[in-house]
């Protein structure tokens, strides 16, 4: 290739490529004094959304410097509804990379099925002995907040099923709330309206707890049992909740009390009345199960509840009605202490504490008496709706039937309340 | 031999022009040029050292030295202290004496060549007859200091650097030469001083126009200057280091002080090199042809300027010695090392032949105008 142009000028535009960079401005970066230009994406670190995880192993598996420890064990979750079968859950004890191994590939982040590891842009964790380099799970977690928010979609991009999901029950939970606090101002001013103070005063001070402080002999007695931390804590906030509620009760009920005994002579004790053990109150047990307490517990807390129901009833059919009030107030918090169905799911501290569970309404408990046939049927419309909200195919499916089941029960007990 | 010559026959020259610096009593004129000499010595070549590696670096996009001293100035300096930290090394099999006397038989001539050098109106240390001559031949010198050393260093890769500085060397000092006596041919002049004072009132033929000798000698200018970089072994033209092939030529075994001394030399050279340019083609310490230093109108033109017109003066020298040291930054960032083969071809086949023509050209000019 012979070229035309003068002798020299290829000389010339060397000089003139680099006389340009003179004038533009260095790429070195001040790194040590100023934060370097890091890509979004850069392959810093890698952080571990701990709640994510499902100890499914597959990231250790596929690290090819097998530089990802993880230890596990079992714990058994009891079913979240009535009849439903107790299920293990892996409980994650130990996470940890070896950063001294790791040759940052990536692939465990890859293979996540449960977005439970993620890249982070830091870099500066180096350190004076090797061993410092393998971060455990608590400093993977930490890494967990220096990893930038995902790219944006692009536009006219369909928004994800789980953001779609998350966002419609947001909305669904948003409204509930707003109900309820109708429902307790309506109360509330009904409860001022009302001449009943002691009543009123009872069920006001009842069921509100507030949640976030913990029992610690409960979460002191679980830990000593070997169970997770994350575990014990939620229990031993119920077990606070719990606690303050029955001391809630006591106070209210043993006010009014003393103001009846003045007036007349004492009520009968429960104790003073005899009851056969042997039956359990269905109502107390579904509610403790679906708390998740475990069966044998909420067994024996039904029975309780039984034999206390029955007392409360003998005691009243004795005095026929000597002296409402005295069986009214609990009879009262009970009504409110009955758990709803969509309730018993969410925290514990929503949830009425089960213990206290008395006597329910009339109709509710033959509601739980009518024994139903066919729980292989389900209730269409439920499904459909079910579906239509995005739920998956195997929760509509064992909604349906739980609502075909009640529609059976109520029929039965409208057809009975007729004959 | 020729320092030998030069020195007895500088002692029989008479300065031509009293500098600044000659005063009545021989003693303090001597304390002063001595310091004049020996402080330029030391803190020119840091100045363009210093230049070279930021100038190096924004042509290569990066930032150069940043943090020792302001912007990075005292880099050099820092650098100077390393090295006097550096264990002295002195190879088993190496010449002692030679190996440890070569770094100052390299760096001496360096230094001797600036007491000719005009920076300025009267700033010189001694304006001799012969001031070009001894310029160029003290400029010989220093390869003495290389070949003792690339010998000296009992290493293989030190002898071939050595070798080719040799080489090198006498291969580019004739086309220096030739067109550096062009220029005295043109002057009527082989003192330095004198050579300015001609360009100052050198005329294009015919009018009275003032140019400078780079004008009508811009071949010789290029020859000159292509044949510096080789004699300073500066890229393009470092075969004699040639870090890819040679490790670091006869420096390989030099370290600490001794190495830096090389360095030293390398950047003393530098400047001496473009003084001597500035002088010959770029018209001294005139900002522009026929332009006068400001209070230089009388007495002259060219000398006893005044202090602002002497400090101008100087700062005009400084400014030329800079932008044509960048030029030599600047080509060793642009252009690849040249082959050993080359570069003897480009000396011998292209320089020493348009130097001759050069010259010839320049005489018939000098004789017909």
């Amino acid at each position: 290739m012979a070229t035309t142009s003068l002798p020299g000028v290829g000389l010339l535009k060397g000089l003139g490529v680099t006389l340009k960079h003179l004038f533009k401005t260095p790429a070195t970066q001040l790194y040590p004094h100023e934060r370097p230009d890091l890509p979004p994406r850069t392959r810093g670190v890698i952080a571990l959304m701990e709640e994510n995880c499902t100890v499914c192993m597959l990231c250790a598996r596929e690290c090819p410097d097998w530089c990802i420890y993880i230890d596990s064990h079992k714990e058994t979750v009891p079913p979240a509804k009535e009849g439903g079968r107790a299920r293990t859950r892996n409980v994650l004890d130990r996470f940890g990379i070896d950063f001294a191994l790791c040759m940052y590939c990536g692939i465990c982040v890859e293979v996540c099925p449960f977005d439970a590891l993620f890249w982070s842009p830091e870099f500066e964790y180096a350190e004076y002995s090797m061993d410092l380099l393998l971060h455990e799970k608590g400093k993977l977690r930490e890494w967990m907040d220096t990893v930038p928010p995902p790219p944006a979609l692009d536009a006219g991009a369909v928004i994800p099923a789980e953001v779609s999901d998350a966002i419609a029950k947001a909305e669904k939970e948003l409204e509930q709330a707003a109900q309820q606090a109708e429902q307790a101002a309506k109360q509330a001013e009904q409860a001022k309206a009302g001449d009943a103070a002691p009543k009123a005063a009872a069920r006001a001070d009842e069921p509100k707890v507030e949640a976030g402080e913990i029992d610690q002999e409960t979460y002191d007695a679980l830990i000593a049992e070997g169970k997770s931390e994350r575990i014990a804590r939620s229990k031993a906030k119920a077990a606070y909740v719990k606690k303050q509620k029955a001391l809630l009760r006591e106070v209210a009920s043993g006010a009014g009390r003393e103001d009846e005994a003045a007036a007349e002579a004492p009520a009968p004790k429960a104790a003073e009345v005899h009851v056969e053990a042997g039956q359990i109150d269905q109502e107390t047990y579904d509610a403790l199960i679906a708390e998740g307490k475990p069966e044998r517990m909420a067994r024996a807390k039904a029975k309780a509840a039984w034999v206390k129901k029955e007392k409360a009833r003998l005691r009243e059919e004795a005095e026929s009605g000597g002296d409402a009030a005295q069986v009214d107030t609990p009879a009262a918090d009970t009504a409110e202490a009955t758990p709803e169905p969509e309730g018993a799911a969410g925290p514990a501290a929503d949830a009425p504490a089960p213990a206290e569970a008395e006597p329910p309404a009339e109709p509710q408990k033959k509601l739980a008496d009518v024994h139903v046939e066919g729980a292989g049927e389900i209730d269409q419309e439920t499904y459909d709706a079910l579906i239509a909200e995005g739920k998956s195919e195997r929760i509509a499916r064992s909604k349906a039937k739980a609502a075909w089941v009640k529609k059976k029960k109520q029929e039965q007990l409208d057809a009975g309340g007729d004959e | 031999m020729i320092l030998d010559t030069v020195l007895t026959t500088s002692t029989a020259m008479v300065a031509q022009t009293a500098g600044l610096l000659d005063t009545d009593s021989f003693l303090v004129s001597m304390l002063l040029k001595v310091a004049l000499v020996i402080g330029l010595f030391l803190s020119l070549p840091l100045i363009v050292g210093y230049m070279e590696h930021k100038a190096m670096a924004r042509l290569q996009h990066r930032r150069g030295p940043m943090f020792a001293g302001p912007a990075g100035s005292l880099q050099l300096v820092a650098d100077g202290i390393k090295f006097i930290q550096k264990e002295d090394v002195i190879p088993r099999a190496a010449d002692k004496w030679v190996f440890a006397i070569a770094p100052g038989m390299a760096l001496v001539p360096a230094l001797l060549i600036f007491f000719v050098l005009p920076f300025g109106p009267g700033v010189w240390a001694a304006d001799l007859e012969l001031g070009l001559f001894y310029a160029l031949a003290i400029t010989s010198i220093s390869v003495l200091g290389v070949m003792m050393g690339g010998w000296a260093s009992a290493n293989k890769f030190s002898l071939i650097g050595g070798l080719r500085a040799a080489g090198q060397l006498i291969a580019y000092e004739l086309p220096l030469i030739l067109a550096a006596i062009a220029v005295a041919v043109q002057a009527g002049s082989l003192s330095l001083v004198g050579i300015v004072e001609s360009q100052a009132t050198f005329m294009v033929a015919g009018t009275d126009i003032n140019v400078w000798f780079v004008f009508p000698q811009i071949l010789g200018f290029t020859i000159f200057f292509v044949a510096a970089l080789a004699e300073l072994s500066r890229p393009p033209f470092d075969m004699p280091i040639a870090d890819s092939e040679l490790v670091f030529g006869y420096m390989t075994e030099y370290t600490g002080l001794k190495f830096a001394m090389y360095l030293l030399t390398e950047y003393a050279g530098m400047v001496s090199m473009s003084a001597l340019m500035v002088v010959l083609y770029l018209g001294g310490w005139q900002i522009l042809p026929g332009v006068p230093l400001p209070g230089c109108e009388a007495g002259g033109g060219l000398f006893d300027c005044g202090v602002l017109g002497t400090l101008i003066g100087v700062g005009v020298v400084m400014g030329k010695i800079l932008m044509l040291t960048f030029v030599m930054v600047w080509l060793r960032v642009a252009y690849p090392r040249l082959r050993e083969d080359q570069l003897q071809r480009m000396s011998w086949l292209v320089l020493v032949p348009l130097s001759l023509v050069n010259l010839a050209v320049v005489a018939v000019a000098k004789v017909v105008f």
